[in-house]
């Protein structure tokens, strides 16, 4: 892991947001590196900024100032095009509120991406893999939270991306729910071998992962590598 | 709430992002419906007006090519038939036709009241040379036979002649009987109107076509003609060749040159085409603005409850041009509902056109073709307006920013209103209060909504407006100005006795009498073909109105013109203007424009009797006189007339005036009732988007007041009060809108040969606001079910 380069590196990145007259600073200056196959947990009280530095990540967002480089991609130069490329082709998202497009089943929200993907898996695929095979023809709103969620984690590891990044994911569901799609999200990792950087303020699931990032007021606060991995059926919270 | 989206089998075709499409657009399907339909009255307006005016202008052309319809013409007292080979010597004139025309008093059993008939000639042998018949039943009259005519088929519909009937007439003061061999169409009577007349009436006016011998004979034209018929070569100036024929026709009376534009059949034919265009542009125009409006508000709300799906799209690598893509579909999907109505509308309606036209005009046949630019035109300009509507939401969908996106909006900007600020907050009950912030905080929205909701209102006024005018035309005209029943004409000028010895006739309670003599007036380089009809000092029967449709009384000395005719020779009260006459000396005079009138119809002249007779300089002679007559013995009056050889002719305008209103009656009632419909869906369409936009943008707020304890009827009057609010915001602008669409309409049909007075009923007013106010209540209750049915735990539940 460590021979081969990292697939993303962050170099003194920051990030300023106008909201109205104020000017809040979400990022003050990330150092970064995420390697291919890792679990990462970024973990941080709400407002720390690590959903900024998920979106940058994933190219939703650009930083202020410093770099983004993912494999030979320097995704802070890229324009609009290129960073939809890159979502396109190497990013998979899973969402707090899953955002799923309500007017399609589930089978549909999956269809959606690997319709635009190069190299994806069938939806059907994708959907056994989170455990939703018998469920494909419903609508969202015929789905259960936890449900949904999975549907979304399908939609986003259906395209095969290098990476696949979830923000707070479990973050509107109970704890039995939440253990089923960080059980998915564990499997997909396994699996897959895709990189995968999950935001939460939950301790209790940075015990999954391989490396826990502690980010606070727009800092790398901590890091620390787990020796011994949770599984995710024995998190409690 | 929870509507299941289809699933029809079909859609298994299309890509996930068009399933989202489809199933989106049948989410907002009324909303969607609504705008498609208005697409679709544009399309249909666009498509029945040029359709029907290709058809015509395409078998206009062919006629009048086919046919050989003339190019110039020119009346005249008479010319010895020898003048022909000069005629045809003016350069640039390819053929030469000349003719006796005359007008005669028809009597027609079973008719009590008179009928004129016109006489053309038409060579001995063959057919002629310009203006060529088209048979529509029987044959030409035999060479010398002097008896048989052809008649127009238009009268002859009328009358119910078939050729084997005959009809009765004084030529030239001898009883002569005229055998009808067949039906013919000119392309001279397209339109056919009675000498002097605007009204068609068919019933008792009709063209007789008989050979020349006998007419030349009847009238005492042996060898001679009165009236002269060119075609030109190609390239050739027809003013060029009309002044050289004036110059040459000047030593036999002639009347004045005119071409086509002057025709009177060829003028109304041309005239109709200008409305179809105008009736084919402004109206779609209409429809397509306010329907661009509302797809405006309709896509950039759904752009907005969609924030996060774009959000998600653009995160799962959808580029921008596909999310915009993606909200262009969704409008041509609209348009392409739209068009389709529109097309079948329009090809419906351009039928039924077609048939009313066929009433009107006289083509040997008129078929109903819809060219295939017709169509990709209206469609294309519907799309381009749909899209350019919905440009500023699809930009919106664009431009998005993912990241804001996923995160929840800022709350809106709230700042004191007008309302607060001036205090007037206190005076009002808590939901109207809701209300009057509402339409503050867009007062862009509001400010359109009452836009289009007026549109449809002008819409309505605009579409009523021509049969008020024509209704406030027939009463000053006919109440006011030409209250005679009857209007005489000798066959030639005769002495003033011979006026008041019509007074003797039975039946006759009054004449007046008039002489009336063919002029052309000069102002600068200005000049019209008049005629100047002499009246008496203060006539009772013929009266000639002032602006204010007062009588006026006639000058002693003087001119009085009809605004129309002055101008056209840009003269104005107290200008002199010189007079050619064109008959008898032709004496050439100058005089003052001693008053302006009013007149509806023509280009009239007026003068004194004695100040006419200074002018022509001779005695007390009188053209004619117009009649007061006792009805219980008007058709013996009639007979009686019919048969005396001085008359030429009977007119009776009033009784073409009824039979007229009747035939408009007809096509206008289709009119407005395609009117009503149109502008009915026009308000729908406003008020049901408009009220879905705010439901959906408040659901969470009503909801909350439900849970609060508030009523359904009172969240349904804080989001419908403002539409009612809206609405009758819209009644005033919509009167506004109408008085200026009629404005634009009363000027388009302003013509030399009449002009329609702007006057618009206050029942119009009326009519149009109660068809407002009832399709907005319609659509208002459509809304106001969904209000009924709101889930208020889903509302609450779901995040914003």
């Amino acid at each position: 892991m460590a021979a081969t380069r990292a697939l993303f590196e962050m170099r003194g990145v920051t990030k300023l947001y106008r909201m109205g007259e104020v000017t809040v600073e979400a990022l003050r200056g990330v150092d970064l590196e995420l390697a291919r196959g890792e679990l990462v947990v970024l973990l941080g009280p709400s407002g720390s900024g690590k959903s900024t530095l998920l979106n940058i990540l994933g190219g939703l967002d650009t930083p202020t100032a410093g770099t983004v480089r993912f494999e030979d991609h320097d995704l802070t130069a890229a324009g609009e095009a290129a960073l939809t490329r890159y979502r396109r082709e190497h990013v998979g998202f899973v969402f707090q509120f899953y955002n799923l497009i309500p007017s399609l089943t589930a089978r549909e929200n999956v269809a959606l991406v690997t319709e635009i993907a190069s190299q994806p898996m069938r939806p059907e695929e994708a959907l056994a893999m989170v455990g939703l095979a018998p469920r494909m023809d419903h609508f969202p709103a015929q789905l259960s939270g936890g449900e949904q969620q999975r549907v979304a984690i399908a939609r986003a590891i259906s395209k095969n991306p290098q990476v696949l990044l979830c923000d707070e994911p479990t973050g509107a569901l109970d704890i039995h729910t939440g253990i089923l799609v960080l059980e998915a999200l564990e499997r997909v990792n396994r699996e897959l071998g895709t990189c995968t950087a999950l935001v939460t303020h939950n301790a209790a699931i940075a015990t999954m992962a391989d490396r826990v990032i502690h980010i606070a007021d727009g800092r790398i606060a901590a890091q620390h590598v787990n020796e011994t991995k949770a599984r995710p059926e024995d998190l409690s919270w | 709430m929870v509507n299941e989206p289809p699933r029809w089998r079909w859609l298994g075709l299309l890509t996930a992002i068009d399933r989202k499409l489809v199933r989106d657009t049948w989410r907002v399907k009324t909303q969607a419906l609504a705008i498609a339909l208005l697409i679709g009255c544009a399309v249909a307006m666009a498509v029945l007006s040029f359709a029907v005016l290709a058809s015509l202008e395409r078998t206009r052309d062919a006629y009048y090519d086919r046919y050989r319809f003339a190019e110039v013409w020119a009346s005249l007292t008479r010319a010895p038939a020898a003048l022909e080979e000069r005629i045809a010597a003016i350069p640039g004139v390819a053929v030469v036709e000349c003719r006796v025309i005359a007008n005669v008093t028809l009597s027609i059993e079973g008719l009590d009241e008179p009928a004129v008939g016109r006489l053309v000639s038409i060579p001995d042998q063959g057919e002629p040379r310009l203006d060529a018949l088209h048979l529509r039943a029987g044959r030409y009259p035999e060479p010398g036979r002097a008896g048989e005519v052809l008649i127009s088929e238009a009268f002859a519909l009328a009358r119910h002649f078939a050729p084997g009937d005959h009809l009765e007439a004084i030529l030239n003061g001898r009883l002569t009987r005229f055998d009808i061999v067949g039906i013919a169409l000119s392309p001279e009577y397209v339109y056919s109107l009675p000498a002097g007349g605007v009204f068609p009436d068919d019933e008792r006016f009709g063209v007789m076509w008989m050979r020349r011998a006998g007419l030349e004979a009847a009238f005492d034209m042996k060898g001679a003609f009165d009236e002269v018929t060119l075609s030109l070569l190609p390239g050739a100036s027809e003013p060029e060749v009309i002044a050289r024929l004036d110059h040459l026709l000047e030593r036999y009376g002639g009347l004045g040159a005119y071409g086509r534009k002057d025709q009177v059949s060829a003028f109304f034919v041309a005239n109709e085409f200008r409305q179809l265009r105008t009736m084919g542009t402004v109206v779609p125009a209409i429809f397509l603005a306010v329907a661009a409006f509302l797809l405006s508000i309709v896509i950039s709300r759904l752009v907005e409850t969609e924030r996060e799906e774009i959000a998600t799209l653009k995160a799962l690598g959808y580029g921008n041009r596909a999310v915009g893509w993606h909200y262009v579909k969704l409008v041509l999907m609209i348009v392409a509902v739209g068009a389709v109505v529109g097309v079948a509308l329009g090809i419906r309606l351009g039928f039924g056109m077609t048939r009313l036209y066929v009433k009107y005009f006289h083509f040997p046949s008129l078929e109903f073709t819809v060219p295939a630019p017709v169509l990709v035109v209206s469609i294309v300009l519907a799309a381009l307006a749909s899209l350019g509507g919905a440009l500023t939401a699809v930009r919106q969908a664009v431009r998005l920013n993912p990241a804001e996106a996923m995160r929840p909006k800022a709350p809106p900007m709230y700042r004191p209103l007008l309302v607060d600020r001036l205090g007037l907050d206190r005076m009002l009950a808590q939901s109207a209060r809701m209300v009057l912030r509402h339409m503050e905080r867009e007062p862009l929205r509001a400010a359109l909504t009452a836009v289009g909701i007026a549109g449809a209102m002008g819409l309505l006024i605009a579409g009523q407006f021509s049969l008020d005018s024509f209704d406030f035309m027939a009463d000053v005209q006919f109440r006011l100005e030409q209250r005679e029943d009857a209007m005489l004409t000798f066959q030639e000028p005769r002495g003033a006795r011979a006026a008041h010895e019509l007074e003797r006739l039975p039946g006759v309670m009054r004449a007046e009498p008039y002489r009336a003599v063919a002029v052309r007036l000069r102002s600068r380089q200005r000049e019209r073909l008049v005629s100047i009809t002499g009246l008496g000092e203060a006539p009772i029967l013929h009266r000639v109105l002032d602006e204010r449709t007062r009588p006026v009384t006639l000058p002693p000395d003087g001119l009085v013109l009809s605004d129309k005719l002055a101008r056209l020779l840009e003269v104005r009260r107290g200008d002199r203007v010189r007079v050619e006459v064109l008959e008898g000396a032709r004496q050439v005079a100058e005089t003052v424009v001693a008053d302006v009138s009013e007149q509806f119809v023509g280009t009239a002249a007026f003068m004194s009797l004695p100040a006419l007779r200074r002018l022509l300089r001779e005695g007390d002679s009188v053209s004619g006189a117009f009649l007061q007559v006792d009805p219980a013995r008007a058709s013996t009056l009639y007979g009686e007339l019919t048969r005396t050889p001085s008359v030429a002719s009977v007119t009776l305008k009033q009784a073409a005036l009824a039979s007229f209103r009747k035939t408009i009656e007809e096509s206008m009632s289709v009119m407005i009732t395609m009117n009503v419909l149109f502008a009915g869906i026009m308000v729908f369409g406003v008020v049901y988007n408009s009220a879905r936009i705010s439901l959906s943008e408040r659901a969470r707020e009503l909801a909350s007041l439900r849970v609060l304890g508030f009523t359904r009827a009172e969240i349904s009057t804080i989001l419908l009060g403002e539409l009612a609010l809206i609405t009758v915001l819209a009644l005033p602008l919509g009167c506004g809108i109408g008085f200026g669409l009629a404005s634009l309409l009363a000027r388009l049909m302003d013509t030399d040969l009449y002009r329609i007075p702007f006057v618009i009923d206050r029942s119009t007013y009326a009519m149009a606001a109660v068809v407002v106010i009832a399709s907005a209540a319609v659509s208002s209750g459509v809304v106001r079910r969904r209000l009924d049915h709101l889930d208020l735990v889903a509302v609450l539940k779901t995040r914003e």
